[in-house]
């Protein structure tokens, strides 16, 4: 069982995140976007959007700093685990709160406004089940080891276990004492990723950075569009040449279009 | 120097009649879709007005454009790389849908389906947002021709600027209209607002466009355009803008909105330019110089010099002639009668326009003064304060006397024609009034008056050699791609996700399957469209025309057209 949920699930959560992820590059560029709704509504929007994204970037960074940086790293430069404790609860509770609470502005602006909730898909709904399963579990963790518990030291469980899935020698015996708050938490969250490439969160993989580097004005030649050369989509094999008669269906060429 | 072809347009503002034939088959080509209803990459709009989407002139409140800093370098007016990017979760100046106006549609079917009663069924109009009912109140030409008077025009950011103090009177107020398309700017602040990067221009027309694959839906292009010629599909989550209808102009023919201008106003050809001058040019101090500083970048094609260089950076041979025939060139640098729409906001526009003579001519005529005469027009240019400063507000970053030159030229054209109209003698005095001669008065008049299509658009065609990569002129059948032919219907990911049909295929296929979809917001078949991007004027395609009587008499239309 222990194998089952701390290796097996684990890995196979992250192939699929990964492949999903080439997968959709490949043949669903077009698809590839924010969907912003805030053509629709703004005034909602401008507190809700920043509020979430800001919080999930800092839980983000706080995920970093907590399951990547060994335990020994941080007390050779002198943090010492209460102090590294105190820090990570008060700033982590913060941050999902934000994001908690950006995300519930948000879900409601969706809900409430009409052409908002027309966009909605159900994949979106689904996403957010997921997305706020993942949050709400993660905090009531964290809150219920705190205040009603006396903390949890995971960087002594499930920091060393998480990096070993990286490692390639996944330990799962050290997961086998985590109280179950963090056990569910963590099967929420390889279920998101799980679901991540086919949802509209794919936007995140896309995070603009090269725009800090580029000149502003683009030229691009017109041999870079290809036109309407049969290109294949990612798992169709070679191109071979095209059918007499093709199958009806949907157009699934990825090309770059402009509009 | 490096030397790159520039397309593009130039319109005669007083030939528009305002009937909006370039708007419309302009959305049935391009934006008759679900998730651009409210999308017209051309648009017409009178002046003074507030335009689409409302007072979009106003960059103190859309802050679209550039600015130059202080040290003289130019960055987009809504702010840097950084602070973009902190605004990326929510835009702070992003146009809301009821600055363009809430698409509707009308509920017919109902007219149809109503039960026998006291009242005549009326169709009521549902939006295309939420497919509820709902009132209209804006649109893309509310206030055309003026309709809503002082009340909307006051709203114009061009007349608040010329004046404080002109208090319109509504009988008294001149008008015109003004046809707008993307300026596939030589410098434009839509690609610089891009995060991803996805706006380009192409190297060898500079046309600019968005590569659908690429962007990403952080709508900053939307605020960046100071004109707010992107605009966010809000089904696809993609930003569309005007294309010049490249795959046409690709292979020689001109746009839908030009080829279908009632009026004959548009003009389209080539302009060289040096790319290397353009920032230095767009940066310029003061933003009365920029209309100036925008001519110095265009190089003369007549030049040997320029013709060297051009050839040296790859443009062929063909491209030289029709830019050397440009009516373009002729308009902007020979004759001077072309302005830039807005320089100020230092995007250095490439749809250029001559302003109007015809809000002088009327003002004079309406005060009992012949409106023809050299004399008077020329007397009127000068005392005509508000048209003028309007036009200038436009055109000329709000300096009178570039758009003075202009009139006068135009105005002596008129009255010198009008003397040979009468078989009077040639004034040669008149044209040299404008510093002109009456031969190069003739040819503007030609140019103007009585050019032909082949006069109008000098349009050279992409080379065979890259004919692969054409939209239109594929080498191969365009309908063998992967997936075979066949559209329509939505990704697993949302709606128009997967990848979309090449538009010459999304053409053959809107051309089968068109108006068919009866529902009212997000149609089940989103192929439902007539489109006019392929249609050369021949033969019926459904839904075109209203259906014909068959001649039995059994009322049904033949479902297919003689194609």
């Amino acid at each position: 069982m222990n194998v089952l949920l701390w290796v097996i699930v684990p890995y196979l959560s992250l192939a699929v995140l990964v492949g999903g992820l080439v997968w959709r590059h490949r043949y669903d560029r077009f698809g590839w976007t924010t969907r912003s709704s805030q053509l629709h509504e703004t005034a909602v929007l401008r507190w809700g959007s920043p509020m979430f994204h800001f919080g999930v970037l800092m839980v983000l960074v706080g995920h970093i700093g907590g399951l990547l940086v060994p335990k020994a790293w941080t007390e050779a430069v002198g943090i010492t685990e209460h102090t590294y404790h105190l820090m990570a609860v008060f700033v982590g509770t913060v941050a999902g709160l934000c994001t908690l609470i950006g995300m519930a502005v948000l879900i409601l602006r969706r809900r409430l406004t009409g052409p908002v909730f027309a966009a909605t898909t159900r994949n979106d709904k689904a996403m957010y089940v997921v997305l706020g399963a993942v949050l709400v579990l993660g905090l009531w963790a964290t809150v219920r080891a705190n205040v009603a518990g006396d903390g949890y030291d995971y960087r002594e469980t499930i920091s060393p276990w998480f990096r070993s899935l990286f490692y390639l020698s996944p330990d799962p015996q050290v997961m086998a004492g985590v109280p179950v708050g963090f056990q569910i938490h963590i099967l929420a969250a390889f279920a998101l990723f799980a679901f991540w490439p086919f949802t509209r969160l794919v936007h995140a993989f896309s995070a603009p950075v090269g725009y800090f580097t580029r000149p502003y004005v683009v030229y691009r030649s017109r041999d870079d569009r290809r036109g309407l050369r049969p290109t294949r989509p990612g798992w169709e094999g070679p191109p071979t040449l095209p059918k007499p008669r093709a199958a009806a269906g949907r157009g699934s060429q990825p090309r770059r279009g402009a509009r | 120097m490096r030397v790159m072809a520039q397309m593009a347009m130039v319109m005669n503002l007083d030939k528009c009649i305002g009937c909006h034939t370039c708007s419309v088959t302009c959305k049935q080509a391009w934006t008759n879709r679900s998730g651009v209803e409210y999308v017209w990459f051309n648009n017409v709009e009178t002046r003074p007005g507030q335009g689409y989407p409302r007072t979009y002139q106003d960059q103190e409140r859309w802050q679209g454009g550039w600015v130059r800093t202080r040290s003289g370098r130019l960055k987009p007016r809504s702010g840097g790389r950084l602070k973009r990017m902190l605004s990326i979760f929510a835009n702070p100046k992003l146009p809301a849908m009821q600055d363009y106006y809430e698409p509707w549609t009308y509920d017919y079917e109902h007219l149809l389906t109503a039960p026998a009663g006291e009242d005549t069924p009326v169709a009521r109009p549902k939006s295309l947002l939420t497919g509820e009912d709902t009132k209209i109140t804006w649109s893309a030409n509310w206030d055309d021709s003026l309709a809503g008077g002082n009340e909307i025009a006051a709203g114009d950011p061009i007349l608040r600027q010329v004046s404080e103090q002109v208090r319109q009177e509504y009988e008294k107020a001149f008008m015109f209209f003004l046809p707008r398309i993307c300026e596939h700017c030589l410098n434009p602040s839509c690609a610089a607002s891009c995060p991803s990067g996805a706006i380009y221009k192409r190297s060898e027309d500079g046309i600019v466009l968005v590569d659908q694959d690429r962007c990403r839906g952080w709508r900053m292009c939307v605020t960046g355009c100071p004109y707010k010629k992107i605009y966010f599909n809000h089904r696809t989550g993609k930003a569309e803008k005007c294309t010049f209808c490249f795959p046409r102009v690709e292979i020689g023919i001109p746009t839908v909105c030009a080829e279908t201008c009632v009026g004959r106003l548009r003009y389209i050809g080539l302009m060289l330019y040096d790319v290397d001058a353009v920032g230095r040019a767009a940066a310029t101090e003061q933003e009365t110089d920029l209309y100036q500083a925008q001519r110095s970048v265009f190089l003369d094609p007549h030049d040997p010099e320029v013709i060297a260089a051009a050839r040296r950076d790859g443009i062929p041979e063909d491209w030289l002639d029709a830019a050397r025939r440009s009516p373009i060139w002729d308009l902007i640098m020979k004759y001077e009668v072309a302005l830039p729409l807005h320089p100020e906001y230092r995007t250095m526009p490439m749809v250029w326009y001559i302003p109007p003579l015809s809000p002088v001519v009327d003002i004079l005529r309406d005060t009992g003064h012949d409106g023809e005469d050299a004399g008077n027009l020329f007397g009127a240019v000068e005392a005509l304060r508000i048209p003028v400063e309007y036009l200038a507000g436009l055109f000329t970053a709000g300096d009178p006397a570039p758009v003075h030159g202009v009139l006068r030229r135009l105005a002596a054209m008129r009255s010198y024609q009008r003397r040979i109209n009468l078989g009077e003698e040639r004034d040669e005095s008149i044209a040299a009034a404008v510093g002109m001669t009456g031969t190069q008065l003739d040819e503007m008049y030609r140019l103007l008056a009585v050019a032909k299509y082949e006069q109008r658009y000098v349009i050279p065609t992409a080379h065979a050699e890259q004919a692969h990569h054409l939209e239109e002129l594929a080498t191969e059948c365009s309908l063998d791609y992967e997936g075979g032919p066949g559209m329509g219907g939505s990704g697993p990911f949302g709606e128009a996700s997967g990848s979309p049909a090449p538009i010459a295929v999304e053409n053959f296929h809107a051309l089968r399957q068109r108006q068919t979809a009866d529902t009212v917001a997000a149609p089940a078949d989103k192929a439902t469209r007539v489109n006019l991007l392929n249609w050369d004027g021949r033969g019926r395609p459904d839904g075109l025309f209203p259906p014909r009587r068959d001649p039995d008499g059994d009322g049904h239309a033949p479902g297919q057209g003689e194609r």
